[in-house]
């Protein structure tokens, strides 16, 4: 193929340069330069405090930078946020959908915050896709942690992002529905060409699902590679004995200032 | 092609406004106690001023009881404090459910949710009001409804005033963490006594007079007495109410914002609790 007629290169779905963040005199991500290529599957490791929150946080518009620059699908996210917060979305177990409504009604809200056209249709599918169907008219208040996840994720589907931002998603669910949920965001990321970032502290999630692991302490990237490489680099077996490796070694001195989050 | 786009702009601003109201009128009809906690404190507040301005009445033969002076105020004082207090319940729900995070995640602008805030203030006190009023007409013969025309600029200019107080109470709350609730209760309460709910202005020393009549409900107040005693609306005192609460309302929103992107810089949206 002629180089004329070759595709230009896809932009990233997420790209942050030199992204600071201080919390008075703690630095919670210093420095952080990063390209996250769209359709792909990353997993962003840590220790607690690490940072891994923090700049998810930041990839959303929730907290803002201290300094630095992030454009998630083309947008700049300190400038131009409202732009692109339809086409994505997020899911944590930690961040619970409001107790006293149904899962109809908390999707029916989310679906039309986020503008989802054919809402009833959209509803009727996810709750299809994720087996919630015979939950919908259930408060979530009353749902099993299982069922609970499933909701969130239901949420987090609803506008078919293009980027998905994922907590920790299997967090507290039995070893079944775990690998159930796991298996549907693979499914769905297949499927829709949709860019997923992981935070985990399951090794044996992120080993199967992430085909590019970012490992953070204190605030910076320290390795970045394969799953499968980074385990050949670190002559160990699996990804849990890379993240000890990597977690028990001394930190860097912090190159942006400030005592760092360890 | 601008029009259309601008429209359609519009149209997914109302959509999401609309869509946060339903998510508290889902919330309101889930639960009886909050739809029954907006009837059952105007209603008890008015048979008690209702009962004493019956006793003072008959007791002092006093023309501004007769006329209905007490129940009156009490009933606009419960639009200001009730509107007040159904802008930052809705929004202490959020804060309560840790569902802010979320919201904030959607396309759902800082302005669309400060006007659902608004929407939901007014449904809050229509739930309490109507009722209530209706009582007042059986209970004491007050109808409060014979003021017509006249209480729509009242209300207007009581909900702007209930609206630049909720926004500082929800923006105080959304920077300092839920340890700040308690200003939802506390912070109109401050209004009380300076701006003449059931005594004329002239009954406050001379320096808090200057003090009262920078607060825009003082001259609704006012304007409620020259109704029931002297049978004149008095427009003037309106437009000025309209003046101020254009002011505060204008630094409200300013404060909130302010206070809305500290909360972001500070992490406050993650760590929303005490």
């Amino acid at each position: 193929m002629s180089p004329m007629l070759q595709q230009p290169a896809r932009e990233p779905a997420i790209r942050i340069d030199n992204l600071v963040k201080r919390y008075g005199p703690v630095t919670a991500v210093a420095g952080l330069d990063l390209e996250i290529a769209a359709g792909s599957v990353t997993a962003l490791l840590g220790g607690n405090g690490a940072g891994k929150t923090t700049t998810i946080a930041m990839i959303m518009g929730l907290v803002l930078p201290s300094q630095g620059c992030i454009r998630v699908l083309g947008h700049d996210m300190l400038r131009d946020r409202y732009g692109v917060l339809a086409r994505m979305n997020f899911e944590s177990p930690y961040v619970e959908m409001p107790l006293r409504l149904t899962v109809r009604q908390n999707l029916a809200v989310f679906a039309r915050l986020y503008g989802v056209p054919g809402p009833v249709e959209r509803i009727r599918t996810v709750a299809r896709d994720l087996e919630l169907e015979s939950l919908l008219d259930r408060p979530v208040g009353r749902l099993s942690a299982g069922q609970k996840t499933r909701v969130s994720l239901a949420k987090a589907l609803i506008n078919e992002p293009e980027l998905l931002l994922l907590d920790e998603p299997t967090a507290s669910l039995d070893p079944d529905t775990a690998d159930w949920v796991r298996a549907h965001i693979e499914d769905y990321a297949r499927a829709r060409g949709a860019t997923v970032l992981l935070a985990s502290h399951n090794m044996a999630e992120v080993e199967r699902m992430a085909g590019r692991v970012l490992m953070m302490k204190a605030g910076r990237i320290v390795d970045d590679d394969t799953p499968a490489r980074l385990i050949a680099r670190y002559g160990r077996s699996n990804l849990e004995e890379v993240f000890l490796d990597i977690a028990r070694a001394p930190s860097q001195p912090d190159l942006a200032g400030g005592e760092t989050r360890a | 092609m601008s029009s259309d786009a601008g429209s359609g702009d519009l149209r997914a601003r109302a959509s999401r406004v609309a869509a946060m109201v339903q998510r508290h009128w889902y919330l309101l009809r889930h639960s009886w106690p909050r739809a029954l906690e907006l009837v059952y404190w105007p209603t008890v507040q008015m048979l008690m001023w209702g009962f004493l301005q019956a006793w003072l009445s008959r007791t002092t033969g006093s023309a501004a009881t007769a006329a209905g002076a007490f129940i009156g105020g009490i009933l606009l004082w419960d639009v200001l404090f009730r509107g007040q207090l159904g802008f930052s319940i809705t929004f202490l729900e959020e804060m309560w459910a840790r569902n802010l995070g979320h919201l904030m995640m959607t396309p759902l602008r800082p302005g669309e949710f400060v006007a659902s805030l608004m929407v939901m203030s007014v449904i809050r006190v229509a739930i309490g009001f109507v009722p209530v009023t209706l009582l007042a007409i059986w209970f004491f013969g007050f109808n409060l409804w014979t003021l017509g025309l006249a209480l729509v600029a009242f209300f207007a200019n009581l909900f702007l005033t209930s609206w630049s107080i909720g926004l500082v109470v929800s923006g105080l709350v959304l920077r300092n963490g839920l340890g700040a609730e308690n200003l939802a209760w506390s912070l109109i309460f401050l209004l009380l006594p300076l701006c003449c709910v059931y005594y004329p202005l002239e009954t406050l020393p001379g320096w808090l007079q200057a003090v009262s009549l920078c607060l825009a409900p003082t001259y609704v107040f006012e304007g409620m007495r020259a109704l029931l005693l002297d049978h004149a609306y008095r427009a003037d005192l309106m437009l000025r109410a309209l003046a101020l609460n254009a002011i505060y309302f204008t630094l409200a929103c300013a404060a909130f914002s302010r206070l809305f992107a500290a909360a972001r810089r500070t992490g406050a949206l993650l760590q929303i609790g005490e």
